[in-house]
């Protein structure tokens, strides 16, 4: 009895701490979760005339996939992202973050184009109403617009099997 | 000895030069030392132990943008802050405001304390209850 308390107490440490350590402080939850998600209308990637924006998958399932060519997890991912583009399991919509439109160019040229469109969000502003703050990252949206399910880091089959079928196939948030 | 003093004051005097656009933002000094209090307040979330005005990432560079912008814009100071944490979270702020989700690091570092305070009450108490023996003294 004599060491029950401190016993209890140091168990409680070790959850706490056991938490904080497989706990990765870079992925914050969204605050956009089973929230509306953003808006944004700019010029497309590949052609610049042409306005695009979340307009374009009103009433859809979409994928938002937030990329660059300076990140290194975007390139992991891209190779994932063509072949579920080719499945045709779900339209996958492109924000081209803070980039340089010809080298973003020459990416989609050389490694193949999974997106219905990438918007080009020069200057970040796209990113900022996302609350981007390292790509690659990813949006589940649902048909009402609602944001499902965001993923930091590059996607892969395992992760897009456990993080995003299950949601897909509900077709709405369960958590 | 002397040499390494020398040394470790050199290194001490030096300062890093950042690419960071410390130029004046504001020409009216009472938006631009709001300004430099935001920018300050504001953590970056890409490299999250700096805030936004020690940060060379771009990310802050575009949030110190868009804080430059929305004071010129004569935004408020807590509207600005609501743009940040709609967006990015509490996280975002290193002074994260009382709500429901944060209630518990505000309470928590009290109830430590008085936690403590009670532990060691109580610990006081029964030492001052046990007779003082010679042998107890002796390892003291």
């Amino acid at each position: 009895m004599r060491f029950a308390i401190p016993i209890v107490v140091f168990l409680l440490l070790v959850v706490v701490f056991s938490f904080g350590l497989f706990n990765d402080p870079r992925e914050l939850p969204s605050p956009f979760l089973g929230e509306q998600a953003p808006t944004f209308e700019v010029a497309s990637l590949t052609e610049p005339d042409r306005v695009v924006g979340s307009a374009d998958y009103a009433g859809k399932m979409a994928l938002v996939n937030v990329w660059a060519t300076w990140c290194g997890g975007c390139r992991q991912e891209h190779g994932f992202l063509m072949q579920l583009a080719r499945s045709g399991a779900i339209p996958i919509y492109g924000i081209n973050w803070r980039d340089n439109r010809p080298e973003a160019l020459r990416w989609l040229e050389q490694l193949g184009d999974p997106y219905e469109f990438s918007a080009f969000d020069a200057d970040g502003r796209v990113g900022i109403d996302w609350g981007v703050y390292g790509a690659p990252e990813t949006f589940l949206i649902s048909p009402e617009g609602i944001v499902l399910h965001k993923h930091l880091g590059p996607l892969n089959a395992a992760i897009w099997q456990e993080d995003f079928v299950p949601l897909i196939e509900a077709g709405g948030p369960s958590s | 000895m002397s040499r390494l003093i020398a040394l470790l004051l050199f290194f001490s005097m030096a300062t890093v030069a950042l690419a960071i656009d410390t130029d004046k933002a504001f020409d009216d000094p009472e938006l631009q030392a709001r300004y430099e209090h935001i920018i300050e307040e504001v953590r970056c979330l890409k490299c999250q132990n700096q805030s936004i005005k020690d940060s060379n990432a771009f990310l802050a560079g575009d949030l110190r943008r868009e804080i430059r912008r929305m004071l010129s814009e004569g935004k408020s100071d807590d509207e600005i802050y609501d743009f940040l944490v709609a967006r990015y979270g509490e996280f975002a702020l290193y002074r994260p405001r009382m709500s429901g989700k944060t209630l518990i690091l505000w309470i928590a570092p009290i109830g430590l304390l008085l936690a403590g305070g009670l532990v060691l009450v109580n610990v006081l108490r029964r030492r001052m209850a046990m007779p003082i023996d010679g042998d107890a003294a002796a390892e003291e």
